[in-house]
């Protein structure tokens, strides 16, 4: 008794994703209220990437789903068969295959081209959140560009603990105008927002937003000007099964020896590596 | 090698699943959606109501298949709820016209078409029957026979689906605060997504579609203190409510069935003036629910008065009512604490142990 | 002082509640400045001042006369019902701040005033670093060095005598006394020609009380900055004021030099006020 529309949603339900989709192309960084639909899956487990990735999944797409880095984290899998299951899309791992790409908390490392398009999962999309509890006064800072409230957060880290200490979704400003939050991705994936080939969407079901950040446009992560924006470093580590160094990586450890080693973050891009390099697949 | 805890997903989440099924199957035991329909009258109106989604049928279904657990069962009819086009709104149905099981009000004795007491836990001792712990179908049909050869003790005076309200007694006294019919097109929070300040009609969906727990729970807190509504529950009317849509070209409405309501109105007492002179007069706080959901539809008549009427209190706080009271919402966001936070987790580990190597300055 | 006033404020008025056809007539009969019909209250009918630079502006009057409200929209925490505002330092004085938009409202309070609340905690996030607090008014007008807003705040800190060791503890660990310099230290951060003191010593002890008045005295000496000083407490009038007008039920009633108001007062109102208290 499967009688689901083609990619779960009703067709009405689509189009409206698809204008706040477009509305946020036009005003990078700006995020766009939408009328966000309950799921089959829970939310804050991506159901706000998930309604763009069905809004926009056509017959033709090639689908990667990743969680943390991995395609196949349980989040990751869930996601792939449901899409799967009300399309019959083809699926990869592989990066460079794939046209559409949903992710929680990373951007891989193979770089994203112009054809391909990025979909992020966001828990929390305001930015102001942390020193303006209302959504009434954040919409109105954000009209009037007052962002202090953003730059303050920054400065009383850095009067505490003399740097930043906000880890993941670090605050960036787009195109010079909107102050946005990235997504949990690490401070490392900052960069690869910035003038980046492909379009990056980002969606956010329970706090009811879609915003985006078009082809090459600017993003600069929030940073004053004596105390420089950095990522995180993995000085002297070394992925123990590629070699790679510069790669997210994950910090394991040994269940015999007990000692801490490390290993590339982003999965697929490891076997892609070493099957490239004639390696054993270590799945 | 064992290097990522969060591979081998597929074949994990597979064995997790049968897992489930099998749970709900291993004491070999069986009962069909009809019985559950039949017999589940509380789960079923309160997961309707939660789902916003008023199907008996499928509410049965989903409890079924949730194994009861109406967190699930909500979820299920939500999600169901997104793949159905939505062709029509209703028209303006008026609860003057339902057909009334149980109405009563807790401020005037004397109402036009008497107290309606119907069905109701109220009066019952809280005492579990052990009898039921035997019963069979046979019991069941022959208490069935039983009830139904009883002589009805007394009827109404007034026909039940034109029942008066209590309200109107005290509007044609001028007792009530009078604003003009608004007859604006209520906006959809299903299509639109929710702005502040917010309507009232965004508000009274998002209250009567909120988790029972938590609508209640705010509700109480009015009462205690954190309010300053002091509502009399003028009127609880629970009963069928004809419901009907009209095609756009035509002007004919078209009854398409009735479903069960809750429907309350509280009275809360406010100053205002009138002719330089302070009088007291009444507002309405005003709760209605799929099924019968007193304390539920009650708990929100308080919320839509203290909502109306914003103060420096949590449960006159627009934002934080209705930002809270969704249970897909709350449940989805607690829940996802349960997946892999693995790499937000090592970014501040980072962080952490560099902090702790450098030290802080001046400290 | 016969420069051209610094501000001028001309007919301020605001009000809470539509008004009705019995207090909209002009001979009204209001109960005190609330209309007994349809509630509305007029906390400031028509308020004309002119501050000069260098001057220190004191506004008395009970509580309920209406100076908190005048204070409060002149920082433009409340909108004006009507009314005109010119700053010398904005547009030269030929742009009425009050028909501002939300944008440019921000930008005068961040650069051109600065604000000492009765309640610090409307003056201050607690949680945050004293010294965050100090630096978020240069943070809002543009500045994005760490190290130049560090050292600008160190100076103010000195200058309000809170020591500089204690500049990374959050205000929620300090004293009465010790809150208020912080707010005053945070109101002077972005070198404003004006600052707005509201009930600044009220429910200090006497002796932190006169610290405190001690500070804004050598502050307004050294910097050579406007003030506008609200108080109910004739005795904060009479130390810091070079003039005063006199508020009663949300109206000027009188105004001139202090020592002229406090020695020979007009209205009988400002009479008993100064008899009842010396």
């Amino acid at each position: 008794m499967n009688k689901f529309p083609f990619a779960f949603l009703d067709e009405q339900s689509k189009k409206e994703i698809r204008r706040a989709i477009l509305k946020g192309v036009a005003i990078p960084g700006y995020q766009v209220p939408f009328a966000s639909r309950e799921m089959p899956i829970g939310r804050g487990w991506g159901t706000g990437g998930l309604q763009i990735t069905l809004a926009l999944v056509g017959k033709e797409d090639v689908l990667k789903v990743i969680d943390q880095g991995s395609d196949e984290s349980v989040n990751a899998v869930n996601i792939k068969k449901l899409v799967q299951n009300t399309t019959g899309v083809q699926t990869t791992i592989h990066t460079s295959e794939a046209t559409l790409i949903q992710s929680r908390h990373r951007i891989p490392e193979v770089p994203l081209r112009s054809d391909q398009i990025l979909v992020l999962q966001v828990p929390e999309p305001e930015p102001l959140r942390r020193v303006e509890r209302s959504e009434f006064k954040t919409k109105q800072l954000h009209a009037e560009k007052e962002y202090s409230g953003a730059w303050l957060w920054l400065f009383e880290q850095i009067m505490r603990y003399n740097q930043t200490t906000q880890g993941a979704d670090y605050p960036v400003l787009v195109h010079e105008r909107y102050v946005m939050n990235p997504s949990p991705i690490p401070r490392f994936d900052n960069p690869k927002i910035n003038d980046s080939d492909a379009l990056i969407l980002f969606g956010a079901g329970r706090e009811k937003k879609i915003y985006a950040v078009p082809p090459y446009t600017k993003v600069e992560s929030l940073a004053f000007d004596d105390y420089p924006f950095e990522i995180e470093k993995f000085e002297g580590k070394a992925c123990k099964v590629t070699g790679l160094t510069n790669v997210f990586l994950d910090e394991m450890t040994d269940e015999v020896t007990g000692e801490t080693y490390y290993v590339c973050n982003d999965t697929s891009f490891m076997q892609e590596y070493l099957e490239k390099r004639g390696t054993v697949n270590v799945r | 090698m064992g290097y990522v805890a969060v591979t081998g997903g597929q074949e994990a989440i597979e064995a997790s699943l049968q897992h489930l099924s099998y749970e709900r199957l291993k004491d070999g035991k069986f009962i069909d959606v009809q019985a559950l329909k039949a017999t589940m009258r509380g789960f079923l109106d309160q997961v309707m109501s939660e789902s916003s989604l008023y199907s008996e049928n499928l509410a049965a279904l989903a409890m079924k298949q949730s194994e009861g657990n109406v967190e699930e069962a909500v979820f299920l009819l939500r999600a169901h709820r997104s793949t159905l086009p939505r062709l029509y709104y209703s028209t303006v149905t008026d609860a003057r016209e339902m057909f009334v099981q149980r109405r009563i009000s807790a401020s005037f004795k004397d109402i036009p078409g008497g107290q309606i007491l119907g069905a109701s836990h109220d009066y019952l001792h809280r005492l579990l029957d052990f009898s039921l712990m035997e019963e069979t179908e046979a019991d069941v049909l022959a208490k069935k026979s039983e009830f139904e050869q009883m002589e009805v003790p007394e009827k109404s005076s007034l026909p039940l689906d034109h029942l008066p309200k209590v309200m109107d007694y005290l509007r044609n006294e001028g007792l009530i605060n009078e604003f003009p019919l608004n007859d604006e097109e209520p906006d959809d929070v299903t299509k639109e997504s929710l702005t502040f300040p917010s309507s009232r009609s965004e508000r009274l969906q998002i209250l009567t579609r909120g988790q029972t727990g938590a609508i209640n729970s705010l509700g109480y807190a009015g009462l205690r203190g954190y309010g300053s509504s002091h509502p009399n529950v003028g009127e609880v009317r629970v009963g069928y409510q004809p419901i009907h849509i009209a095609l756009d070209d035509d002007e004919d409405e078209y009854y398409i069935g009735s479903i069960k309501l809750t429907e309350v109105e509280s009275f809360i007492p406010v100053n205002v003036s009138e002719n330089g002179k302070e009088v007291l007069e009444f507002d309405i706080g005003y709760g209605a629910c799929f099924g019968q959901n007193e304390t539920k539809a009650i708990a929100m008549s308080i919320l839509d008065h203290a909502l109306e009427n914003p103060e420096n209190t949590p449960i006159h706080d627009e934002e934080f009512v209705l930002l809270q009271v969704d249970t897909v919402e709350s449940t989805g966001f607690i829940s996802h604490l349960k997946l892999p936070h693995y790499v937000t987790f090592q970014s501040k580990l980072e962080q952490v142990r560099k902090i702790k190597r450098e030290g802080v300055p001046n400290e | 002082m016969f420069d051209k006033p610094i501000l001028q404020i001309k007919n301020l008025s605001k009000q809470y509640g539509k008004g009705c056809l019995h207090c909209q007539n002009d001979g009204a009969q209001l109960e005190r400045n609330f209309c007994p019909v349809c509630k509305t209250v007029y906390a400031c009918k028509d308020i004309s001042f002119d501050l000069h630079r260098g001057e220190i502006l004191g506004i008395v009057g009970e509580s309920g006369s209406g100076k908190s409200t005048l204070m409060k929209s002149l920082y433009f925490d409340e909108e004006v019902t009507s009314g005109e505002g010119y700053l010398i330092d904005y547009h030269e004085g030929k742009e009425n701040i009050f028909s501002q938009s939300g944008q440019q409202l921000r930008w005068i309070r961040n650069t051109l005033l600065g604000m000492v609340y009765q309640n610090p905690m409307l003056g201050l996030k607690m949680d945050f670093s004293s010294i965050s607090n100090i630096a978020e008014k240069q943070i809002a007008a543009g500045n994005r060095n760490v190290d130049n807003m560090v050292s600008r705040s160190y100076e103010l800190l000195d200058k309000v005598n809170i020591p500089v060791d204690r500049s990374k503890e959050p205000p929620k660990n300090f004293s009465g006394g010790m809150q208020q310099r912080v707010q005053i230290a945070k109101a002077l951060s972005s070198n404003p020609p004006i600052l707005l003191l509201d009930e600044v010593t009220t429910g200090l002890d006497l002796s932190v009380q006169a610290a405190v008045l001690d500070l804004i005295k050598t502050i307004q000496r050294e910097m050579q900055i406007s003030m506008i000083v609200v108080s109910h407490d004739l005795a904060v009038i009479r130390m810091l004021a070079d003039r005063t007008v006199v508020m009663l039920n949300g109206q000027i009633i009188e105004e001139g030099l202090t020592d002229q108001i406090l020695e020979d007062p007009n209205h009988p109102y400002t009479q008993q006020l100064v008899y009842s208290l010396l």
